[in-house]
Parts: C-alpha cells; sequence; structure tokens
C-alpha cells in the first residue's frame, strides 16, 4: 500500500500542507509530484494577511487616559480577539487554496515560539511570518527578530531581573539558529550588548533607542567591532551551523524524525550558498524520491492543529459552536499564539498520552453524536484561563461527506473499505480492521456505508499519522 | 441505519474469538510493581499563592506597612510560634502543625526567578534551571528511571483530564483521569474496546499508538475494578480538591500500586480585590487535605503518604492597587506526613527587610525539596532524575 498512488499523493498534502479531500486526491493521483508541488508553489505564491484588528489597542497615551476599569475592558478585548485571530487562522488553513503557505507558517510559528497579550502585535507577527514563510530565511529571522511581539517577550514578559537583553540573545542563538553549544556566553554577553535599544513603537514599529544602545566594542564568534544587532544576525547567518540546525529541524518536521548525516549535509550546504533559500529547499525535499519512500509515508504523528484542520478538510466538518476549537486545541495540547515555551512544541510522540488518546479516537464519535461536554484544565492564570471556560463548551458538528459519494458511489462494495483506506490512511488498517469495517456494509445501503466508513477511518489510530 | 448508530453499537464488531495480546496480561498485573509502597501526593496552587498571607509574619511591621488593606489582622492570626502564624482559614492545619504533622520550608524558589505562570511552572515541572527549556517533567523522568518503558501508566497518576509536563518522560507518561469510572467508560465505547485488541506488527508506523491505547484500556479497566470497590465512607470538605483527593485516598485504600498522585487547583493568582478569593481557597484546602489526612489515619495508612503543597511563585510584599497582589518570587511549600525528620518550620521565613526590588529572596531552591523526596521517600537516585546534586535538606 505504501506505493499506491493515492497514499502518495496524499502524502504530499499531507506534508505541505493538511491533507486533501477525496475529490482531489481523485483528480491529482495520476500526476507527477515535480508538477502537484509546482501548483502548490504556485497557489501560495502570494501572501494574504490574516486581519482582526486595524490597529493597537493598547496604545499607552489612551491607556493612560484610562480608568481601572476601562483598561481592563480593553485588556479582555485584546484577548477575546486573539481568540478570534486563532479561529480565522484556523478557517485560513481549512479553506485556503495557499495552504502550503499557511502550513509553512504554522511550522515557523513553532519554531519562534512567543506569546503576547497585544493582538496587535501577535497579528503583526503572524503576518510578517506568514509573508517571509517561503522567501529567504535570513529576511524572516530579521522580520521575526525586530516584531514587537518577540522583543516583548523576550525582553520584558519573560520578567528576569538579570539581563533582558542577555535572554534574547541567548534564545536567539540557541532556538532560532544555532542551537545549543553552537557559541559560548562570552558570545551572549556580547550579543547582548549589540541588541541594547532593540525597542518598538505603539504601531510596532521596530524602533532603535539611541541612548539605550552600546556603542562600544564588542567580541563575537571571534570578531571584534562595535556591533549592531543586526550585524550579530548577519554573523549568525554566516555561520554554516545555522544552516544545518534550519535543515534539521526542517527535515524533522516535515520528513522523519531521523535526519541522515551525509543528506542534511548536502541541503543545508545548497540551503545556505542559495542566501538560505526556504521555498527551494522545500522544493527539493518535495520532488526528491527518498521523500515519497515508503519509511517517510505515514511516520508523522498528526499535531493537533493538522488534526483539527485535516477533519475540517476530509470530513467537511463544521462546529457548531466555533469556538470549541480552541477547546479541542487546549485538551490536545497545542493552541495556536500560545505554545508551551519558547522551544515551541515537542511534536512527535510527545503529542500521545492516556488522555489525548481517547480524546483524539473519540472526537470524531463525539462530534457526530450528540455531541459532549468538556472542561479543560485552568492554568491558574486569570488572562489565559478563557480557554478552561467555566460554562462548559459543547461540542457537536456536522459533516459534508457528499466528495464521498461522488468518489466512491461506483466502486464494488466488496472493495470499499480498501479503497477509502488508500485515500484516507497511509498506513495500512491493523489487524482485523478492514474485515470489521467491512462487515458493516451487510445492513445499510452504499450511501449509508460510504458515509459511515469515512467517519469510521477519521476514528481509528491509522488516521493520526500523516 | 443511522451514521450514530454505526459508531455508538459495535463499530468495529469482534469476529470470533478476542485474542488479548499477551503484554497487556503483563500491565494488569502490574509487572515490575507488585506491592503498594510509599506514596507521594503533590497537590499544586496553580497562579501563584500568597504565601505572605497563607504563612503570616504577624509581628512584621514591614507587613503591615507594604498591605494596609489586605494584611491580616494580628488578632485573626492562628499563631504558630512567635513570628508566625495561619491565615485564619487554616485551623485544620494548624492542627496538623500541632500534632507534628506539618512541616513549612520558607523562602523557596530558584535564582532568577521567573515571574511568568507558564515559564515559572515549566521550571517547577521540569525541574531545570531559570534559563534552560527542558521538555520532559521531573516525575517523568522519574517515570523513565523507575521503568524503563515497562511500567503501566498508573505508576504515577494525575487527578485530571489531561497530563501536565510534570509527569511526562522520555519513555514514560503517566496516566490522566479525574474519575475513575469515567475513563473506564471512555475506553469500554466498544469501537475503542474493539481497537485496543487488535494485534500490530512492531514495526507498523500505528504500533505506538495502539500499545498506548492498549495500556491506557487495560490500566483504565484495572484502576476502575479497584476503585469502585472502595468507597471511601468519609466525607471531605473542600469543594473540588476534596472530590479529587477522595478519589486519591480510595485508591490508595484499594491498593492499587499507584506511587505517585499530582493534582492541581486554580484560582490563586489574585491580582484583584484579594481577601475573600484568597480566604475561599484556603478554606478548601484546609477542608480537603484535613479530610484527606484524617481519612488516611483512620485507615492505618498515614505512615505510607506523604503530601507536598507548592505554588509556582509567591506574590510580592506590597499589595497593589486593586486590593490584590502581583507576580512575586520565592513561596512556602508544605510537607504533610508521618515520621518527617524536621516537623514544624523548617527555617526562619524572610524579615522583609532584603527584599530584591519588593520581591522575597529565595533561601532553599526548590529542587533540594525534590532531591529529598526523591532520594529519601521514592528512593531512587535523585542525582540521574534532577541532572545535579542537591544538598541535602532533611525534612523527608
Amino acid at each position: 500500500m505504501s506505493t499506491n498512488k493515492y497514499t502518495q499523493t496524499q502524502h504530499l498534502y499531507l506534508r505541505a500542507a493538511f491533507g486533501e479531500t477525496v475529490e482531489v486526491i481523485a483528480e491529482k493521483a495520476d500526476k507527477k509530484p515535480k508538477k502537484l508541488v509546482r501548483e502548490l508553489f504556485e497557489q501560495a505564491a502570494s501572501s494574504k494577511d490574516l486581519i482582526v484588528i486595524k490597529e493597537n489597542p493598547l496604545s499607552t497615551e489612551e491607556l493612560m487616559e484610562m480608568s481601572k476599569e476601562e483598561k481592563q475592558e480593553l485588556r479582555r478585548e485584546s484577548k477575546d480577539k486573539i481568540k478570534e485571530l486563532n479561529l480565522l487562522w484556523l478557517d485560513r488553513m481549512a479553506d485556503s487554496q495557499a495552504a502550503f503557505r499557511e502550513k509553512m507558517t504554522l511550522f515557523w510559528h513553532g519554531h519562534f515560539a512567543c506569546q503576547s497579550a497585544n493582538v496587535f502585535f501577535v497579528q503583526q507577527q503572524n503576518n510578517a511570518i506568514r509573508k517571509n514563510a517561503l522567501g529567504k530565511f535570513s529576511d524572516l529571522l530579521m522580520a521575526v527578530s525586530k516584531s514587537a511581539a518577540m522583543l516583548e517577550f523576550l525582553n520584558n514578559k519573560q520578567n528576569r531581573k538579570d539581563s533582558p537583553n542577555e535572554n534574547f540573545a541567548r534564545e536567539v542563538m540557541e532556538l532560532f539558529t544555532l542551537g545549543r553549544g553552537n557559541y559560548t556566553e562570552n558570545d551572549i554577553k556580547n550579543a547582548a550588548k549589540a541588541f541594547t535599544g532593540w525597542s518598538f513603537d505603539e504601531d510596532g514599529t521596530f524602533r532603535l533607542r539611541q541612548r539605550q544602545h552600546d556603542e562600544g566594542q564588542k567580541t563575537f564568534m571571534g570578531k571584534t567591532g562595535n556591533f549592531s544587532g543586526e550585524d550579530i544576525l548577519q554573523m549568525l547567518l554566516e555561520n554554516k551551523q545555522t544552516a544545518v540546525f534550519i535543515t534539521i529541524k526542517i527535515y524533522k518536521y516535515f520528513v522523519n524524525e531521523n535526519p541522515p548525516q551525509e543528506l542534511i549535509k548536502d541541503l543545508a550546504e545548497k540551503f545556505y550558498t542559495s542566501g538560505y533559500d526556504i521555498g527551494a529547499l522545500m522544493e527539493e525535499i518535495f520532488t526528491s524520491d527518498w521523500f515519497y519512500a515508503p519509511e517517510n509515508i505515514g511516520t508523522r504523528i498528526k499535531s493537533p492543529v493538522e488534526l483539527l484542520v485535516g477533519l475540517r478538510k476530509q470530513l467537511g466538518l463544521t462546529f457548531q459552536d466555533r469556538e470549541a476549537q480552541l477547546l479541542v486545541q487546549k485538551v490536545l495540547g497545542q493552541v495556536l499564539f500560545f505554545p508551551p515555551n519558547v522551544a515551541g512544541w515537542k511534536e512527535g510522540k510527545s503529542w500521545i498520552d492516556s488522555s489525548t488518546l481517547m480524546i483524539r479516537l473519540l472526537l470524531v464519535g463525539v462530534l457526530s453524536k450528540d455531541g459532549a461536554t468538556w472542561q479543560a484544565k485552568q492554568d491558574g492564570d486569570v488572562n489565559t484561563d478563557f480557554f478552561a471556560k467555566k460554562r462548559l463548551i459543547n461540542i457537536k458538528g456536522t459533516f459534508d461527506l457528499k466528495g464521498y459519494q461522488q468518489v466512491f458511489g461506483k466502486t464494488n462494495p466488496k472493495n470499499l473499505v480498501e479503497e477509502m483506506a488508500s485515500y484516507l490512511l497511509q498506513t495500512p488498517l491493523v489487524g482485523n480492521n478492514q474485515k470489521l469495517l467491512q462487515l458493516k456494509s451487510q445492513n445499510s445501503t452504499i450511501e449509508e456505508f460510504i458515509n459511515a466508513t469515512a467517519l469510521a477511518l477519521a476514528s481509528v489510530p491509522e488516521y493520526q499519522l500523516a | 441505519m443511522k451514521r450514530r448508530d454505526f459508531i455508538q453499537q459495535t463499530a468495529l464488531t469482534a469476529v470470533g474469538g478476542l485474542l488479548v495480546p499477551s503484554f497487556l496480561k503483563a500491565f494488569e498485573y502490574g509487572r515490575g510493581i507488585t506491592e503498594q509502597g510509599k506514596i507521594l501526593v503533590i497537590i499544586q496552587l496553580s497562579g501563584g499563592n500568597d504565601g505572605l498571607n497563607t504563612v503570616v509574619p504577624y509581628t512584621n511591621d514591614i507587613y503591615y506597612q507594604s498591605r494596609p488593606s489586605i494584611a491580616i489582622d494580628k488578632t485573626q492570626v492562628l499563631r504558630l510560634n512567635d513570628d508566625l502564624g495561619f491565615h485564619p482559614a487554616l485551623p485544620k492545619m494548624k492542627q496538623l502543625y500541632d500534632e507534628g504533622l506539618l512541616s513549612i520550608v520558607n523562602s523557596v524558589g530558584y535564582p532568577n526567578p521567573d515571574r511568568s505562570h507558564f515559564r515559572s511552572m515549566d521550571i517547577w515541572h521540569t525541574a531545570s534551571n531559570a534559563n534552560e527549556y527542558l521538555t520532559t517533567g521531573w516525575l517523568g523522568r522519574y517515570l523513565d528511571n523507575q521503568c524503563n518503558g515497562n511500567c503501566p501508566s498508573y505508576h504515577a497518576i494525575e487527578v485530571d483530564d489531561t497530563l501536565s509536563l510534570v509527569l511526562k518522560g522520555e519513555k514514560t507518561k503517566a496516566m490522566a483521569l479525574q474519575q475513575p469510572e469515567k475513563l473506564y467508560k471512555s475506553t469500554q465505547v466498544p469501537f475503542v474496546k474493539v481497537l485496543s485488541q487488535q494485534t500490530v506488527d512492531e514495526h507498523s508506523p500505528a504500533s505506538y499508538l495502539y500499545k498506548t491505547l492498549a495500556e491506557t484500556v487495560s490500566s483504565a479497566e484495572y484502576i476502575y475494578s479497584k476503585a469502585k470497590v472502595q468507597k471511601s465512607s468519609s466525607t471531605y470538605g473542600g469543594g473540588e480538591l476534596g472530590n479529587r483527593l477522595k478519589t486519591v485516598a480510595e485508591l490508595i485504600l484499594s491498593g492499587v500500586p499507584t506511587q505517585v498522585y499530582y493534582l492541581s487547583i486554580a484560582g490563586f493568582d489574585t491580582h484583584i480585590r484579594q481577601t475573600d478569593t484568597h480566604q475561599r481557597l484556603l478554606s478548601n484546602y484546609d477542608e480537603a487535605v484535613s479530610s484527606f489526612v484524617q481519612d488516611l489515619k483512620s485507615n492505618g495508612l498515614l505512615d505510607k503518604v506523604m503530601i507536598m503543597t507548592f505554588s509556582e511563585f509567591g506574590r510580592r510584599v506590597a499589595q497593589n492597587a486593586s486590593n490584590g497582589t502581583d507576580h512575586g518570587t520565592a513561596n512556602n511549600v508544605f510537607l504533610i506526613g508521618k515520621n518527617l525528620k524536621k516537623a514544624g518550620f523548617y527555617n526562619k521565613a524572610s524579615q522583609l527587610t532584603n527584599l530584591d526590588d519588593g520581591d522575597l529572596v529565595h533561601e532553599i531552591d526548590f529542587r533540594r525539596i525534590y532531591a529529598d523526596l526523591l532520594k529519601k521517600w521514592l528512593n531512587v537516585d535523585s542525582r540521574q532524575i534532577l541532572g545535579q546534586d542537591f544538598a541535602e535538606l532533611g525534612v523527608v
């Protein structure tokens, strides 16, 4: 089954985006990967901003004039708007033709993990990532490092009493570029000096506060000079280790968790020489034969967001209460715009424990039945406990499965389960599953059987694999 | 046939006999853990409990000057010694103190304290340095160390619907269950039950998922079968925490070999109008924990159990403009049990004169408490789990 053309086609869409409907898989299965990849790039060519608010609602000037109650109200509104941005992004992932760009944005969002209570800054950073998601990593790094949300998060929000700029310098090196062990504490101390004065205006525009900036000599990675923050970032990019670090991260996310050394060396070299062209790297990955090798198919556990968006696409799922999607993210352990910490989400097997696995398996059933009322754990932070919600949220949805009738309506009933599985699952049904599912055809019409099978296939553990 | 019926009924009806994979049986009999040894119960107060109003320095002028409207009145304080006393909502904790069952460690924290809930809680959960980002919890690593991937997940249980980082190891994860019956019922949905019985090739990418599923179903069934037999006759006060501690008591009474129970209650982030909220929270805590201790006592089980209570940080010394307090740093930690090596106050409380920009300075690194618990209570090598050596505290 791993060489089945439907599985191979779905493999590309699951990795480069969030999976595709059976209608699209049927249409594209005979086309060459190179062509499909080209299409993905074409559709993702332009970047459209996600907008939920037009200006900074928490600008200092206005805040100063307000009463305490008014300030609290504003903060509450900002919180609500972040929820809205979260939901809007999910919609974009599920409905946009440029899903490839959205998947890349999601990946970079995890890489440059950051939290902010100011929806305007969150939005701004998200769009900056989106715009540069397939461009040059150098541009992306610069844009994110200078984003108000990131500066706020790593300088002030983390609330350290020791040097806040050291915090920023450390994170940039450890998590965003070189990775641990490739710099010294002195490098951090000196880089921190170069980042002094890095700040932002009310409207989120980057501003260098000259008076706060250290104009002295800094020694960084063996070189000495009056380096600016930009210089430091530039030097980090000039270090090939950055290309290696990023390439490994991309490989682990999009291919498999065990990157072969020689291949990484080769890919990283090209990535570096191309001037950190992300698009070129992704194109090479998606058009290589090894990408479609059996050992890379179905080996990735879908992240909560990938699962959620995938269900919306593949089952035409609509939630009765849109906000239920926030709760689903929460109980499965991934909420957009709220990464657990600056290191991002752990991915892979860490998505799975006794509790999250049960939820993943029962989700479709719960949505199609009478729904259920769930409650998430409260973190203790008054600002984000809205995800826990004192009132229990009803999880109910509707499914649009017409596409399945269209594609499988004429299939021989004896082969239906196997056929449908080849479109929806990236690994063969285990044990007796196929036999057991096939049995259900006995007491229902073809139409009912097709619909029921679609929902059942989305409920087995195999569906959790991408 | 309706779609919903399909799912509701046996979506995957078993054909012929049901084959139970052999490793399932091993879990049921708790391979590796046959006896109920010492038990650690951890209660996490989420949000940053105000330690200064919990253990009150009632003779300290700075305390009263810093909190003109929310300080606990001297006459209301339940005095424990000449300097410190409890918030009036903790009469039962006072009783435990008097009976020598409570140890209070003051000024617990860590270098370069972080005042962000997420970050600080992560630090407590992963036992990392303030500038480190670890992705496994200290109790998760304890499970890795103990089990090498072979324990049933109920070796440690978090009494909640979702599992926290603290109980996630590299290879092993604890079990999250709020009520044994609820989890059991979800695993008995016919569709799930049949899936859990499938035999899967080790090399299939789906094997990890099926293994976890089988283990979950097996553990849920085991826990439920034990818990339903053993219903505690005691009534528990203290709201939700009381309910959860009652569940823990029933599990302990039933003899399940679970070694760690983890519970958390929220609501302690008292930025605004602290007085009433804090009163209610502490009162719930007082009722719930004392009910639990009493229950264990009357069943002769108290000597098996150690209870640790902590919060991710304390709060600032001075009150804010909203009759509340903001995020602070060091805090006190409670340890409850019989045979504590040092009952009562482990150390003196801060005089409030040597503050770090209005915040308490920590004196005891929280990892020393973890080390004590790991070494002395759970009897394991704390160095491996915590990544470094920590000076013995000598409380446990």
